[in-house]
């Protein structure tokens, strides 16, 4: 009996996502009495895990980019070393890659976006979040082997420090069939998947000569920029940035949208965010119905006042 | 070429979310249902790949009865034969298990899925596909290319793009951008016309064993009231957001 996280790396480092899905790990295995192991590929750092609740890390070498079989196949090896019963994994769209590839690997039930710790073990049940956020389900997980799959930010990291080994975990990993011709990414940037804060524009910005608001508002946040689909669909804004049912998903800590009407499509992908503000003209937009906060104003005068307030609030903090 | 577009029946966006049966079924009273957003992109890259390369297009849903007005729609895009296994769509990896038995029998070169459902929102499905067969598989899938046995895929990944190379068979988790908005295809009424002599297979289910159930449903908690911070006061919000929320 055992539980395993796969911890995801990026350039031999490991991603802060991976505390949260190993916070989650420790509260399962602190659960089922039993010790929580992680895997990781190529982590250089691989013992800060040990700051929240990880006892042992197997650490696989691999050299060549991110491949969803060939991970696969490290991580069910790992499991079944182990004798895992439970592998966590994060929401992001590697570990929705691969995850169900190690589901069918380990004739494993797999539970996505997975807000809580489990409400009982015996039978194993998880909530989850569906219908685009507009409700959960208690869902019990019937097989021996299980997968959950932890929404971002919905658990939270949790600092729990324990001493933890490193090991390198050799294993023959599986042949891929897909290549990688190129890989096209903004490194120098937050990226929505990652951002505790995300700032998105809508129309109501007129036009992508604007967007400098929504950049420096975001460079003060620390923040990863977002927009709405016509945005993206009048190229003002690349594609990466769409939010929303049929754009990218945002689970952040703070969602701040500027300019955006507040659709029921847009909300889909937003609603999980935990704190929303909105700074729109029209005091009917319907995404005053959703928000936390509001200011109801215009852009222009608002969000240059907002980030000389926050960069005198920064200097001082 | 033969594809197979799989074809999941949600209810619109727009619908209200509501339970029944002490919240353990979903109430389907009023609610408008459509071809899952994800799903109809990939329908529509098939149809390109039928007119410009002569591709057979095969459209599938695991589910009952009222699912075949979705596939009717399906074959009224431009599908030429629709199947549906028939049994309730329990969780992902039996109904990619019912997926596999059918594909078993009639071997696909490319199975095009949604990167996920918007109403189970599992996005689990094309993956188990792809592993229970051994075939290629590319998730987040925005362009997709095939030329003989080889194909060239665009993958979504957090914070950029991927251009991957691969062969046949092939499984896509497909999404927006494989075709454009303004390309996908409303049914006319020679094709809803046509539609109505096209075969739509209702073939039984294999069996499938499941893996998870679903006990019920639980809508959030109703939000309170938006907090209003006046325009010539954003010193307020850094305060609420700082102080209150604890996010800054
Ligand atoms: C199947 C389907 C899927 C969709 N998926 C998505 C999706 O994933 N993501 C998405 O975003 N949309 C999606 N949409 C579109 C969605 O329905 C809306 O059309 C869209 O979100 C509106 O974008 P917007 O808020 O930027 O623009 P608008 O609706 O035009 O809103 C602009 C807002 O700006 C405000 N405004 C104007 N001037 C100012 C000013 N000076 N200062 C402050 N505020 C101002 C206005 O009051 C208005 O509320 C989808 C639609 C469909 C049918
Ligand atoms: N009952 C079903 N019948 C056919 N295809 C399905 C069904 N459920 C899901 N799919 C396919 O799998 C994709 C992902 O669904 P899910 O894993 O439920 O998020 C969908 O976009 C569909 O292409």
């Amino acid at each position: 009996m055992s539980v395993l996280i796969y911890a995801e790396t990026e350039g031999g480092k490991v991603k802060k996502v991976a505390f949260e899905v190993a916070s989650y790990g420790k509260a399962v295995a602190d659960q089922m009495g039993c010790e929580v192991t992680a895997v990781a590929f190529n982590a250089s750092d691989a013992d800060v895990l040990g700051s929240y609740g990880i006892n042992k890390v197997m650490n696989i070498s691999h050299e060549g980019n991110f491949d969803a079989k060939i991970y696969a196949s490290g991580i069910q090896q790992a499991a079944e070393q182990l004798g895992a019963s439970v592998v966590v994994v994060s929401s992001s769209a590697d570990s929705r890659y691969l995850s169900p590839l190690v589901a069918v690997g380990l004739n494993a039930g797999y539970a996505t976006n997975v807000v809580s710790a489990p409400s009982s073990l015996a039978p194993f049940t998880v909530k989850r979040s569906v219908f685009t956020n507009k409700a959960f389900t208690h869902a019990e997980i019937t097989s021996e082997n299980k997968i959950i799959g932890v929404s971002n930010n919905a658990f939270g990291s949790v600092e729990n420090k324990v001493a933890c080994t490193v090991e390198e975990f050799t294993v023959s990993l599986a042949s891929s069939s897909v290549n990688v011709a190129s890989v096209d990414k903004a490194t120098d940037k937050v990226t929505i998947a990652d951002a505790e804060v995300v700032v998105s524009g809508g129309r109501g910005l007129k036009g992508p000569e604007n967007w400098h608001m929504i950049e420096d508002l975001a460079e003060v946040l620390g923040a990863a920029t977002a927009c709405s689909k016509p945005v993206s669909d009048m190229g003002w804004r690349p594609h990466s940035e769409h939010v929303g049912q049929t754009g990218k998903p945002v689970a952040s800590n703070l969602y701040i949208a500027i300019g955006v009407s507040g659709a029921i499509q847009h909300l889909a992908g937003i609603n999980s965010s935990k704190v929303k503000v909105v700074i729109n003209s029209d005091p009917e937009a319907p995404f005053f119905k959703a928000a936390d906060y509001g200011i109801v104003g215009d852009a222009f005068e608002v969000v240059p006042q907002l980030i000389e307030k926050l960069k005198a609030f920064k200097a001082q903090a | 070429m033969k594809i197979l577009v799989c074809i999941s029946h949600v209810p619109d966006t727009t619908s209200k979310i509501n339970f029944v049966e002490s919240d353990t079924k979903f109430d389907t009273n009023g609610v408008q249902y459509i071809i899952n957003p994800n799903d109809e992109f990939g329908l529509t890259r098939a149809m390109w790949f039928k007119e410009k390369e002569g591709a057979e297009v095969d459209v599938i849903n695991v589910g009952g009865a009222e699912t075949e007005s979705t596939l009717r729609k399906a074959l009224a895009i431009g599908a030429d034969t629709a199947i549906r296994v028939n049994t309730e769509a329990l969780e992902a990896s039996q109904v990619a298990q019912e997926i596999v038995a059918v594909i078993k029998t009639r071997e696909y070169d490319l199975v095009i899925a949604g990167r996920e459902s918007i109403d189970y929102n599992g996005g689990m499905v094309p993956g188990m596909i792809a592993a229970m067969i051994d075939a290629s598989y590319v998730n987040n899938c925005v362009s997709l290319e095939i030329s003989g046995d080889k194909a060239t895929a665009v993958r979504e990944i957090d914070g950029g793009k991927e251009t991957l190379t691969t062969s046949l068979p092939l499984v896509i988790g497909g999404q927006k951008g494989l075709v454009e908005e303004s390309d996908l295809k409303i049914p006319n009424m020679r094709g809803i016309m046509m539609a109505r002599k096209k075969q739509l297979n209702v073939i039984e289910p294999s069996g499938a064993t499941t893996k998870a159930t679903t006990v019920n449903y639980e809508k959030p908690a109703p939000k309170g009231e938006v907090k209003l911070v006046d325009a010539a006061n954003v010193d307020e919000l850094i305060n609420l957001l700082h102080n209150e929320a604890n996010v800054i």
